[in-house]
């Protein structure tokens, strides 16, 4: 299994990151081993394997729906590169 | 050309927790912008998630009020797009092994006629922040006090097919949530929201192209965005044109919809199970002890009214429907003694007042106890049920409970027989020729002729005569008259 450069520029354009052209066929190359890693399972027969949500047998705690956390904004805001009248500021959206 | 309409929905239903589904901060509306947005859900690096049992609790109470099944290792993916007021750059939500599958929810159509509408699953995710884009110019602000707010997302099969039906299906389905007490029900703030898919397509042809029409806050905008859906699609294929599969928004003021983005250049959210978050295992007992608990649901409260009350199946539908209506009611029936006329006051002047003002049940400026007392008052004969009004018109506006405004106002309705008695003979002596004309007429023709002289003498009582009590006095005098009886 291998993956083309197209499907690399798909990705990336989803992803938000951008590749120069050098980039593009070591990225193309990696995944593309990965892929054929993946494919060695081929060999095995999984059909009757639930596939696997989690590397470790354990299994998720909850919580008791409890508010456990106080207002903090001022600390976060400070963060922020622009916050005003308690919002995040971030370029203008267009719906 | 005749078309078929074949519609799905997705609703998207707040869960009435305290807190967040992964943080420990507070789910309260209406708080200052920001001000329960922890640390995780602002999606710091460095922050876990710990899932909320109490959301899992209320999930599942969904799924067995749709005879749905639990399932007993359910996992969270993350579902990956950007957009600003979604921080971490993905949504953790579920898709292969949602926590609800396969359940039904049956609707009464029109006609009488009951249809079961499947649902394909429920699952559980995280609500995103709220991006307000009037305030600034050039820039939009976002509030992530929503950000982690537990949502079930409800995705029925494209069983429906009228608007009509989709909206009995949205109402069925808000009633079993607030009767659930897993929602609050508050829509317009957007406690629950609708996404519908709408296509058409030739009687028992192939599924037509779909579009979806997002984030649809009330069951009128609902219905409206359906309509508006289904004959654009109509026009386009009878134009000779082709529907193009893509999101859509409606304006709700404006009545039209625009197209938001098309699916060639949608989104590719590429799940996968979250590493976050390890499988949820759910087991029997725990699903049992839910179960048992279950509060009443709408169906078992329709018939419940019906038997209990003595309503007709109109009037137990809307109250059953509707977990605080109904409750309501039952304060006001129970205190009252009379649920006829109980069902009466709410169904009539109460909703009537509500739609008007856009008021839901919880804001009614009307406590159940006051129109239960002012009912009291009408059937103790107090007050006339014109007079009724009036005192609910007063309470309406806040002038007080239903005592109160009877005695400020004077308008106690008058019971004595004597007193009525002297009233009913003055009007008969100053009408001599009405008088005439009503002992010469035939019977059939005097209770008609009867209207006039009640008319008469609740206008000389200044309205306050128990019009009961004056009809029945009058025709005894006119009996007598009849029967050539002194007065």
């Amino acid at each position: 299994m291998s993956i083309n450069h197209k499907e690399i520029m798909k990705l990336a354009e989803l992803a938000r990151i951008q590749l120069n052209d050098e980039t593009i066929k070591e990225t193309t190359k990696s995944i593309t081993d990965v892929l054929c890693l993946i494919d060695q399972l081929g060999a095995e027969k999984t059909n009757d394997i639930q596939p696997m949500a989690h590397p470790t047998d354990a299994f998720q705690c909850l919580r008791a729906d409890e508010v456990t956390e106080s207002d903090q904004r001022q600390t976060f805001q400070n963060l922020a590169p622009l916050a005003e009248n308690g919002l995040y500021l971030v370029p203008k959206v267009i719906d | 050309m005749e078309w078929e309409i074949v519609i799905g929905l997705e609703v998207h239903v707040q869960l009435a927790t305290k807190s967040k589904i992964f943080s420990g901060s507070s789910t309260t509306f209406g708080s200052k912008p920001n001000t329960q947005a922890s640390a995780l859900d602002l999606g710091m690096p460095g922050t876990l998630p710990t899932p909320n049992e109490e959301a899992f609790r209320q999930a599942i109470m969904f799924g067995l009020a749709i005879n749905a099944d639990i399932e007993k290792c359910s996992i969270f993916e993350r579902k990956n797009y950007f957009y600003p007021d979604l921080p971490k750059g993905y949504q953790t939500t579920q898709l292969e092994k949602p926590i609800v599958r396969s359940g039904n929810i049956v609707i009464e159509l029109s006609d009488g006629t009951r249809k079961s509408i499947r649902i394909h699953h429920a699952h559980l995710e995280e609500d995103a922040g709220k991006s307000l884009h009037e305030e600034f110019q050039e820039m939009t602000g976002i509030d992530f006090n929503r950000a982690g707010t537990p949502l079930i997302e409800i995705v029925s099969e494209p069983d429906l097919s009228s608007a009509e039906e989709a909206t009995l299906f949205a109402k069925k389905l808000y009633g079993i949530v607030t009767s659930l007490g897993i929602c609050d029900g508050e829509m317009a703030q957007g406690s629950m929201r609708f996404d519908v898919n709408v296509s058409i397509r030739k009687p028992g042809g192939t599924l037509g192209t779909r579009t979806e029409t997002k984030n649809l806050n009330s069951f009128r905008f609902m219905e409206d965005a359906i309509d508006i859906e289904v004959q654009r699609q109509i026009d386009l294929i009878e134009d000779g044109k082709k529907v193009v599969q893509e999101t859509r928004l409606f304006n709700g003021e404006t009545k039209k919809s625009k197209s938001l983005r098309s699916k060639e250049e949608a989104n590719d959210y590429r799940y996968f199970p979250c590493p976050d978050l390890l499988p949820v295992i759910i087991e029997d007992e725990y699903i049992e002890e839910i179960r048992r608990t279950l509060p009443e649901l709408p169906e078992a409260k329709l018939k419940r009214f019906k038997e209990q009350y003595s309503l007709s199946n109109y009037d137990a539908n809307i109250l059953s429907s509707d977990q605080l209506l109904g409750q309501y009611f039952e304060v006001v029936a129970k205190k009252s003694g009379d649920a006829k006329i109980a069902a009466n006051w709410i169904l009539g002047e109460l909703l009537a007042r509500l739609n008007s003002t856009g008021l839901t049940i919880t804001l009614c400026p009307i406590k159940s106890e006051d129109l239960a007392e002012m009912i009291c008052r009408i059937l103790d004969n107090t007050i006339s049920g014109k007079m009724a009004k009036e005192v609910f018109d007063g309470m309406w506006k806040g002038d007080g409970n239903a005592d109160s405004i009877i005695s400020s106002r004077g308008l106690k309705q008058v019971s004595d027989s004597s007193v009525i008695e002297s009233l009913v003979i003055h009007i008969i002596k100053i009408n001599p020729n009405q008088v005439d004309d009503y002992l010469k007429a035939e019977e059939a023709k005097r209770s008609k002729m009867l209207g006039y002289f009640v008319g008469q003498v609740m206008k000389a009582s200044k309205g306050q005569a128990n019009p009961k009590q004056v009809n029945k006095i009058l025709r005894g005098q006119l009996n007598k008259l009849i029967n050539n009886i002194e007065l």
